[in-house]
């Protein structure tokens, strides 16, 4: 254990230790065609894959679908976020309207966001409003939550601090509650953007679509283009992993105290 | 310090009240008739109590005899029953006071600098900058401030909080500031640190303070007075002067005026543990 923590310190530089699992899996993708695993005609060879992705991006024939598939997130995103941010401090504000709504709160969260499709199908039809719509309402449920879990558990002694010293009501929500509430909302806004980009998918690939990744991915499997299938399974990853670093980052920036004290 | 657990003298069974039951010459805070009880078990009954203008009341006693409470019943963290609690006559909402709180760590705002923490109940005040600038340099000059306070308080060790959380209570210039147990989470160096830093701040401020402690050396050590109370129902077992000159050295704990009220403490203490 020891020594191969010497093997990698001496081969890589630190900074380059998370590349080692992706390498890892490639190598695993190639063996696994070069020993004869698994038919080609299921899993395409990594370099090829690469390759094709490379291809997408350079014709430019990708475009028209990622921008369809981040705008939708970004669309339910934005929707949770104007909704969910300001309802669920109201309500963790008052623990007597959260209890009251808490049921339903959980019993929807709990609720796999795809089992409702055929619902919102009902109400929205076959259209675009109709995947924002549910990927906004499974993201606003995760953001609810959290800013409200955020106001909820704000340190008591920081609010009666602020009450001390006479300061208003609303300058303790605000000054107080409000600030305490963030660590706890950007926590909720990391998952609800993941969970937005996951309900978009799933709709594109299942309620008729012309355009985003989702539906190209079911595209391509239709017509057993593998290549283009893993391509586009890939790039949906990079986008999830991209979105969830950015808030990583931007929680880092703006909440420096998270998590120390 | 003029105090009385016995009811009025006309009504006995009705609670006082700074009519029935005057205060004490050169008293800030008055206590009258107060009532407080939890889970139908009564803590305080009819509890009058004054507090001395600008000096240090410790207050001592065994282990859920309320200490705390009292204290932020007074402070108005916590609601009592009933009775009267006037601060010169004025109640609390008119009358500018500050809490310093066992635990600094959650106390202060870890979104904003430990300056920006001092500076905050001036802002909320509506002070002007150029003020807020003056009253804040004016503390730091006060406590010798050597650390950076432009850093975020959860860079700061114990001590350096806790300093911090003095100076922003004291920020506003308040009548009376309340200390619950400000030692307890620190190391004996930063206790005696703070222990004379909180005692240069009363002596140029004049403030009144009132302190929580669980530590008797720390109790006798600041106070001017010491007040001893009962197991619950709790009443006032004693109030225990203790006059050493100020500015009192750490060696003080040494001195034999020290010793004799340390140690007569720690005497009506056990009586009443064993109560």
């Amino acid at each position: 254990m020891n020594s191969l923590h010497l093997v990698l310190n001496k081969l890589f530089d630190k900074r380059a230790l998370p590349l080692i699992g992706p390498l890892l899996l490639f190598a695993l993708w190639q063996l696994a065609i070069s020993a004869q695993w698994v038919k080609p005609v299921l899993l395409p060879p990594p370099g090829e894959t690469l390759q094709h992705l490379w291809g997408t991006f350079a014709s430019g024939s990708i475009y028209g679908d990622l921008y369809a598939t981040v705008y939708r997130t970004v669309c339910s995103f934005g929707i949770a976020v104007v909704i969910g941010v300001p309802l669920g401090v109201v309500l963790g504000s008052s623990e007597a309207a959260y209890r009251s709504v808490e049921f339903l709160i959980d019993f929807f969260r709990s609720t796999p966001s795809s089992a409702l499709i055929p619902l919102f199908l009902l109400i929205f039809g076959i259209t675009d409003v109709n995947k924002i719509a549910i990927a906004s309402f499974g993201a606003m449920l995760i953001v609810l939550f959290n800013s409200a879990y955020g106001v909820m558990n704000a340190k008591k002694t920081r609010v009666m601090a602020a009450q001390i010293m006479g300061v208003s009501k609303w300058h303790v929500f605000k000054d107080v509650l409000l600030m305490e509430s963030l660590a706890q909302t950007f926590v909720g806004l990391r998952s609800a953007i993941s969970m937005a980009l996951v309900i978009v998918i799933v709709a594109e690939m299942f309620i008729g679509s012309e355009t985003g990744l989702g539906h190209r991915i079911i595209d391509a499997q239709q017509v057993f283009n593998v290549k283009e299938m893993y391509t586009s399974i890939l790039v949906t990853g990079a986008l999830g992993y991209l979105l969830n670093l950015l808030f990583l980052l931007a929680e880092k920036k703006l909440i420096h105290w998270s998590g120390k004290a | 310090m003029k105090t009385s657990d016995a009811p009025a003298v006309m009504e006995p069974q009705a609670p006082d009240t700074l009519l029935t039951l005057r205060a004490a010459p050169a008293t800030h805070v008055t206590i009258r008739g107060l009532c407080k009880s939890f889970a139908g078990q009564p803590l305080y009954n009819n509890f009058n109590l004054d507090l001395p203008r600008g000096r240090i009341v410790s207050i001592f006693g065994p282990n859920g005899c309320g200490k705390s409470t009292l204290m932020n019943m007074v402070a108005g963290l916590v609601k009592p029953d009933s009775g009267e609690i006037l601060f010169d006559g004025k109640s609390l909402k008119d009358t500018n006071i500050g809490y310093v709180f066992q635990n600094y760590r959650d106390a202060l705002f870890p979104w904003i600098t430990a300056w920006d923490n001092i500076a905050y109940p001036l802002r909320r005040k509506g002070m002007k900058e150029a003020q807020v600038r003056e009253r804040v340099d004016e503390l730091i000059t006060l406590f010798e401030i050597r650390f950076d306070l432009q850093r975020y308080p959860y860079e700061l060790s114990g001590g350096q909080m806790q300093t911090v959380c003095i100076m922003r209570s004291l920020a506003p210039r308040p009548e009376v500031m309340f200390l619950d147990e400000p030692f307890s989470a620190l190391d004996f160096e930063m206790t005696l640190f703070i222990r004379s830093k909180l005692q240069d701040a009363q002596m140029a401020t004049g403030v009144t303070m009132v302190i929580v402690s669980h530590d008797l050396e720390d109790a006798v050590f600041l106070a001017d007075r010491i007040l001893l109370l009962t197991r619950r129902p709790t009443r006032i077992a004693e109030i225990v002067p203790f006059d050493l000159p100020r500015p009192r050295a750490p060696e003080a704990v040494s001195d034999p005026e020290f010793v004799r009220v340390k140690a007569h403490t720690l005497e009506v203490f056990r009586r009443e543990m064993s109560a």
